[in-house]
């Protein structure tokens, strides 16, 4: 494998009117590799998903994808893209087939039956071929979209919240076949909410409020934040979140099931802070989870997703 | 009950104070429809272009002009001696009524003998006619009243001292669906080329297929014609049934060639789907674009010369109407079918569409984008 990156962008900046949606964001993605990039709603995944993929034009950065400029091979890079939308963005009037059919004929694929067929038959859709594309369920909505963003194997795929509103199952089916084609060398830059799913990239992207705020694998984000935890276990123990949030040293409290998620920058002023429940509930160390890291991280940033009026 | 249904309401009305677009046609859409129907459309047309050729130089011709010219319905000029510049006046759209008065009118008037007075009219536009018709009766009469005086007052005592005589050219038998049948081409194609499509380039954007249609390496250039050529097709089945309805059924007699009008209407269609994208690019949702082409659809029918008399209206009409298309085309289908108008007499009306074109061509162009926001 090649050691030049897939994606490499330096400060991508969008704005729209007063309101700056992605600033001065860095991303560099390696071949063959799934980078979850994560952030809270309108923290700008999408307008900068778009930006790579030539759909926007950045106001300001620069930028390489598979080593074309992003700024004059726009439409070089359009034909090794693949970019599955948020929104289902295929035709809810054709078929399965013949949605496949037109894209297949868009990018001039040759062989276009067999490639078609292909297709079907590696998503598992070749049972639902001659279905309305606008009467299949969440799931298979979800799979068709993503047999149009790879039929003409292109080297990067851009994932645009791809598993929002399907099932668990599913869910899963889809991210064995983004491993599957990651694994053939395949670039994936996939957006996303759910922690599960950061997990099962080999790399994360944090973006909040239009700012990179972490880069690196699970382990490096996780070390990075500095963040320290407690599990505490006891009566009672899960409503002291809010109680227990309350007190210096400790950045957040969260109850799960029965017992308490406590974290915070500094493990012995944590320590202390949980001193006066220490009688009845046993605080063990633990590992802060992604989650922690996410919120601490958003907190700390500026919100400026409502416009100043 | 009540208090679920003013939750509808008021959430109804929330929601149309968000659509400025909806408020707006609704106050705009009476006005139009009150400075059209108010100001621009005339049923009894004034200033109408006639030509009198006059080829007996006496004092009775001579005063029946001048008589014409009072009654306000004409803007008269006068062509003398040349035999045929009226009709080829008439033939080329640029007067709608001649009125020959003959060699020996003057002298058959002294004699009472009753000479005619030829009035041809174009009657491609039947709903001017009448009116003016009636106004030339009134006004030679009126003409001669005062002229037969002393020992020709005889003259006007039994019959009218002379027999006018109507010729309506084109349409002799004065029919109305021969007018409006060609008419109707340019309303159904406007029609439906452009709402179809502005509604199927809105569709894509609404419906977030054009994101996905951006993402792949189609141009614009090639969405657009991808879009536009079905249509196209569409419309020239249409235009078939309409030609032959008009033809086999209506019995509008076609003395033009079918090449030359087929030529044209190529264009008017071309200009249709250019108009159809322009708005797309200009509005959000199907909503818009279904009100924005019923905007353009009503003055065209109104003011366009289909449905009302265009020498009728005001020049501020008769200016607005000249910006919409189907103005020119209707002209240039009723030349070809009716008029038999040959290749150069169609490259006044032609050119104009061709440069409409070439405006609603680039402007869609440069507004349609290959990113989205």
């Amino acid at each position: 494998m090649s050691d030049a990156p897939a994606i490499a962008v330096r400060g991508l900046t969008k704005r729209f009117g007063q309101r700056t949606v992605v600033d001065h964001v860095d991303l560099t993605v390696m071949p063959g590799r799934i980078c979850g990039f994560l952030g809270p709603n309108g923290s700008g995944k999408t307008t900068t998903l778009r930006m790579i993929c030539g759909l926007l034009i950045p106001d300001a950065g620069e930028g390489e994808v598979l080593g074309l400029d992003l700024s004059t091979k726009r439409r070089a890079i359009k034909h090794q893209i693949g970019y599955m939308t948020q929104k289902f963005g295929l035709f809810s009037d054709l078929s399965i087939a013949e949605n496949l059919e037109f894209i297949a004929r868009v990018y001039r694929l040759d062989r276009r039956r067999e490639r078609v067929a292909e297709t079907l038959e590696k998503l598992g859709l070749t049972s639902r071929a001659d279905q309305l594309a606008g009467k299949l369920s969440g799931g298979w909505k979800q799979r068709l979209a993503l047999a149009a963003a790879v039929m003409h194997e292109p080297k990067i795929l851009l994932l645009d919240e791809p598993t929002a509103g399907v099932d668990p199952q599913a869910r899963r089916e889809f991210w064995d076949q983004i491993h599957a084609l990651a694994a053939e060398g395949m670039t994936v830059l996939v957006s996303t909410h759910y922690m599960d799913e950061a997990e099962r990239c080999h790399e994360i992207a944090y973006i909040a409020y239009g700012v990179m705020l972490a880069r690196g694998t699970i382990g490096e984000v996780i070390a990075g934040s500095g963040l320290s935890a407690l599990q505490g276990e006891g009566p009672g123990a899960d409503r002291l979140a809010a109680e227990i949030e309350q007190r210096p040293g400790v950045a957040m409290a969260a109850p799960f099931g029965t017992s308490l998620h406590v974290c915070g920058p500094d493990p012995v002023a944590l320590r202390a802070a949980v001193e006066p429940w220490a009688d009845r509930i046993n605080f063990t160390p633990a590992e802060p989870s992604l989650e922690d890291v996410f919120i601490h991280l958003m907190r700390g940033a500026t919100d400026n997703s409502v416009e100043a009026r | 009950m009540w208090e679920r249904i003013g939750a509808m309401i008021f959430k109804e009305v929330r929601q149309m104070a968000r659509d400025p677009s909806t408020i707006a046609m609704m106050f705009f859409f009476p006005i139009l429809q009150l400075v059209i129907f108010g100001y621009a459309i005339n049923n009894d047309p004034r200033h109408l272009p006639l030509v009198v050729e006059a080829n007996d130089n006496s004092a009775f011709s001579r005063s029946i002009v001048s008589a014409l010219r009072t009654t306000g319905y004409f803007d008269i000029t006068e062509v003398a001696g040349s035999y045929g510049e009226a009709d080829r006046l008439i033939s080329e759209g640029k007067a709608q009524f001649a009125l020959t008065i003959p060699t020996d009118f003057a002298r058959r008037l002294v004699r009472g003998e009753r000479p005619q007075l030829l009035l041809t009219a174009d009657a491609t536009d039947p709903a001017s006619t009448g009116p003016a018709v009636a106004a030339v009766n009134e006004a030679v009469a009126q003409a001669l009243a005062r002229d037969l005086i002393g020992p020709l007052a005889g003259r006007q005592q039994g019959p009218p001292p002379i027999d006018l005589v109507l010729h309506r050219s084109y349409n002799p038998e004065g029919i109305t669906s021969q007018n409006t049948v060609p008419g109707l081409l340019a309303i159904i194609l406007s029609m439906t080329m452009v709402a179809l499509t502005s509604m199927s380039v809105t569709r894509e954007t609404e419906q977030g297929t054009m994101e996905n249609l951006l993402a792949t390496p189609l141009r614009p250039v090639e969405v657009m014609v991808g879009k536009i050529v079905p249509y196209f097709l569409l419309g020239f089945v249409q235009v078939c049934v309409v030609l032959g309805f008009a033809i086999v059924v209506f019995e509008v007699p076609f003395v033009g060639s079918l090449g030359l009008l087929l030529a044209v209407t190529l264009l008017f269609t071309l200009v249709s789907l250019a108009l159809g994208f322009t708005i797309s690019t200009l509005v959000e949702s199907q909503v818009q674009s279904m009100m924005a082409s019923m905007l353009y659809l009503m003055p065209s029918i109104l003011l366009s010369g289909f449905a009302f008399p265009y020498r009728g209206m005001p020049v501020w009409a008769q200016w607005l109407a000249e910006l919409l298309p189907p103005t020119h085309y209707i002209r240039l289908v009723r030349g070809i079918m009716l008029k038999g108008w040959e290749w150069p007499l169609v490259l006044p009306e032609s050119g104009k569409l061709v440069l409409m074109l070439l405006v609603l061509g680039t402007i869609a162009v440069r507004r349609y984008r290959d990113t989205v926001a």
